[in-house]
């Protein structure tokens, strides 16, 4: 599936460390499938009927910002799952956990690294339109956020690349490897 | 050439591409395999057509959602059940190799690795949990990977990577009695946060790291992802050398030999550069808990909790009045003598036979305190078994415990072993976030001999004051 542009509302949660045990607890994680746990997104928080998740606005937001080192833990791809599974399409926080930012990018889910002084600005009631190719974020159609992503991700989600496709595409190359060790 | 790290080392060595623009192909040596991350994994090889690469590379085995009750699946809920023949299945479709819930070689992942030695210094280990880095304990580079990865190692055996900084970590000086392998990981966590290790590998050295036996360097390593670190190692020597040598998947003969060989080449030379270092005194260590929602919010077992009051940045304090509101801590308060209604003893961090030794000598000829439930949860059937011959499963069941099956159990609470809401343990796990080992359970991270102590005393307790380690 290709990235391509979006606009949206977005949904604050304003925490540090949001470990993927809170994105997703694991006793969602015995499904044999990706889909469908969408329901299971933050689902201890979302029991507060007050949680952001549970207002009306935030069903069709598609951008979920957040504060830094998010998705810490483990190595589920779950949370991931859930997050594109309730309608995210991108997450903006200072900063990501490597597990978490890997997975992100493979479910075609953009992580968007902004710092912590410019996320305090950006006003709540905003429409905020996230443009990969640019690899801007703005706000309301204005002031322009410019966000970093290596060139490699960014090609895999424009043009919706698969990326074991790319591996095996480098199957001599392997081969050649396991020849020249002991791994054959 | 230029110096190089261990992490340098053994990188380079895998490198089927290097990294450009493009990240780096990586060969991975071994692949394990476990049922809670791979059903999506086998389910996409299946839809591409595609087979196993190298089922000699890869191992399975079940430990998050089995039941350690018993073997019986009867005992966990359906959906968990459905899990664990769903693995079954898919290893007996692509060919792989399984060691089921009846196998004498089952357990936790992380546990049977080193146990069976496929686990070798040099390799790149691969697995679909974040506790992966503890194999780095012998030297190897052994990360957690997502699902989608778990399928691309299955159908490649090579991963998409980019290279980690690396980040020396000194421990210096010698252990007090009664501080533990699992204090000086907590300490650390303490002292640079949960994302402290982002973006590196950890490499643990110093003279408190080579006078550690190998299981007490796998309990480090295994919470180097609580730093934030996908990976930690530690350089191999003649203590590795000496765990590994005679076990069963272990090079034998001459392949001994070259396989020595070799792994005596893999310490950084001496002039690498490390992008990060931090230095631990370990001997002004006391034991360590956590008091709070993640790793990082811990103090020295006679220590007081923060009061957030005295801190500064608004949003710490943020975070610090959260994390006391969930665990029902007041600010300043001891945690000694705070009650607890579980003690958990077990998990990938500390199953292995020298923890359940260790907390077997406090609890030897000693009650457990009546007001609280203790799991005595083995790594392995391995560690069962030895356990068992030395008698240590009759201390703990004399003392009141419970003696159980091996597996995750109630590290991650998905098989049934869990706290009721509102409840608090004292945990030799690895995570105490919110609703970690059951919805809004309170979890107290801290070392098989604090643990121990508190199930004695039925509230924190501080081993130094019982004795019996």
């Amino acid at each position: 599936m290709k990235f391509e542009r979006f606009s949206s509302q977005a949904v604050f949660l304003n925490r540090e460390n949001i470990d993927t045990d809170q994105i997703i607890p694991a006793r969602f994680l015995k499904v044999t499938e990706k889909v469908g746990l969408g329901s299971a997104l933050f689902a201890d928080w979302r029991s507060d009927p007050a949680f952001v998740l549970n207002t009306p606005d935030a069903a069709n937001a598609k951008i979920l910002v957040s504060g830094a080192n998010f998705g810490c833990g483990s190595s589920r791809e779950h949370a991931v799952w859930a997050l594109c599974g309730f309608g995210f399409r991108a997450v903006i926080a200072p900063s990501f956990a490597d597990i978490f930012r890997q997975n992100a990018l493979k479910n075609g889910l953009l992580p968007i690294v902004v710092n912590a002084p410019t996320i305090a600005m950006l006003p709540a009631n905003a429409h905020f339109t996230v443009d990969l190719l640019d690899q801007t974020l703005s706000v309301d159609g204005d002031s322009r956020i410019l966000f970093p992503i290596d060139s490699f991700s960014k090609t895999c989600l424009l043009e919706g690349l698969d990326e074991l496709g790319y591996i095996l595409k480098h199957e001599a190359a392997i081969a050649a490897f396991e020849k020249a060790g002991t791994r054959a | 050439m230029p110096p190089k790290t261990l992490y340098d080392k053994i990188w380079d060595a895998h490198l089927v591409t290097p990294e450009t623009d493009a990240p780096a192909i990586l060969y991975i040596d071994l692949h394990l395999v476990h049922e809670v991350t791979t059903p999506q994994a086998f389910e996409g090889l299946r839809r591409r057509g595609l087979k196993v690469r190298r089922t000699d590379r890869t191992i399975a085995t079940m430990d998050h959602s089995i039941p350690t009750i018993s073997r019986s699946l009867s005992s966990v809920d359906a959906q968990a059940a459905d899990q664990v023949r769903r693995l079954e299945s898919n290893c007996i479709e692509f060919g792989v190799r399984l060691f089921g819930m009846d196998d004498r070689r089952q357990g936790i992942v992380h546990v049977i690795g080193p146990e069976l030695g496929l686990t070798q210094p040099g390799q790149t280990i691969v697995c679909g949990d974040s506790h992966t880095s503890t194999h780095g304990a012998l030297g190897a580079l052994a990360f957690g990977i997502g699902t989608t990865e778990v399928e691309q190692v299955l159908a490649s055996q090579c991963l998409l990577s980019r290279k980690s900084k690396n980040f020396a970590v000194q421990f210096d000086g010698a252990l007090s009695p009664g501080v533990t392998a699992k204090d000086m990981v907590l300490a650390l966590i303490g002292q640079i946060g949960t994302g402290g290790g982002t973006a590196h590998v950890l490499e643990y050295q110093g003279s408190a790291i080579r006078s550690l036996d190998m299981e007490s360097r796998m309990t480090i390593c295994n919470m180097s992802i609580e730093a934030g670190a996908r990976a930690g190692l530690v350089a191999p020597d003649d203590t590795t050398f000496q765990y590994v040598a005679g076990r069963e998947f272990a090079p034998k003969a001459e392949a001994w030999d070259r396989a020595l060989a070799k792994w005596k080449t893999l310490p950084g030379d001496e002039a690498a550069v490390y992008d990060r270092t931090v230095r631990i005194d370990v001997s002004t260590l006391e034991p360590v808990i956590t008091f709070g929602t993640n790793p990082g919010m811990s103090i020295p077992i006679t220590g007081r909790v923060p009061d957030p009051a005295n801190t500064a940045d608004s949003g710490a304090r943020a975070r610090l009045e959260g994390a006391l509101k969930y665990m029902a801590l007041k600010p300043g308060q001891q945690l000694l003598g705070h009650p607890v209604n579980v003690v958990f003893i077990g998990s990938c961090t500390n199953s292995r036979l020298s923890d359940l030794r260790s907390a077997a000598g406090v609890m030897r000829g000693r009650k457990v305190n009546p007001a609280v439930r203790v799991l005595v949860v083995p790594g392995s059937q391995e560690v069962k078994r030895q356990a068992e011959a030395e008698g240590l499963d009759r201390i703990f069941k004399e003392a009141g415990a419970q003696w159980r099956e091996p597996g995750c159990s109630m590290c991650i609470a998905m098989n049934g072993d869990q706290l009721e809401p509102g409840e608090s343990s004292v945990s030799t796990s690895n995570r105490n976030f919110e609703g970690r080992q059951g919805r809004n359970g309170r979890t107290f991270l801290a070392s098989p001999l604090t643990a121990a102590a508190t199930a004695i005393e039925g509230h924190i307790a501080d081993v130094r004051t019982l004795g019996g380690f």
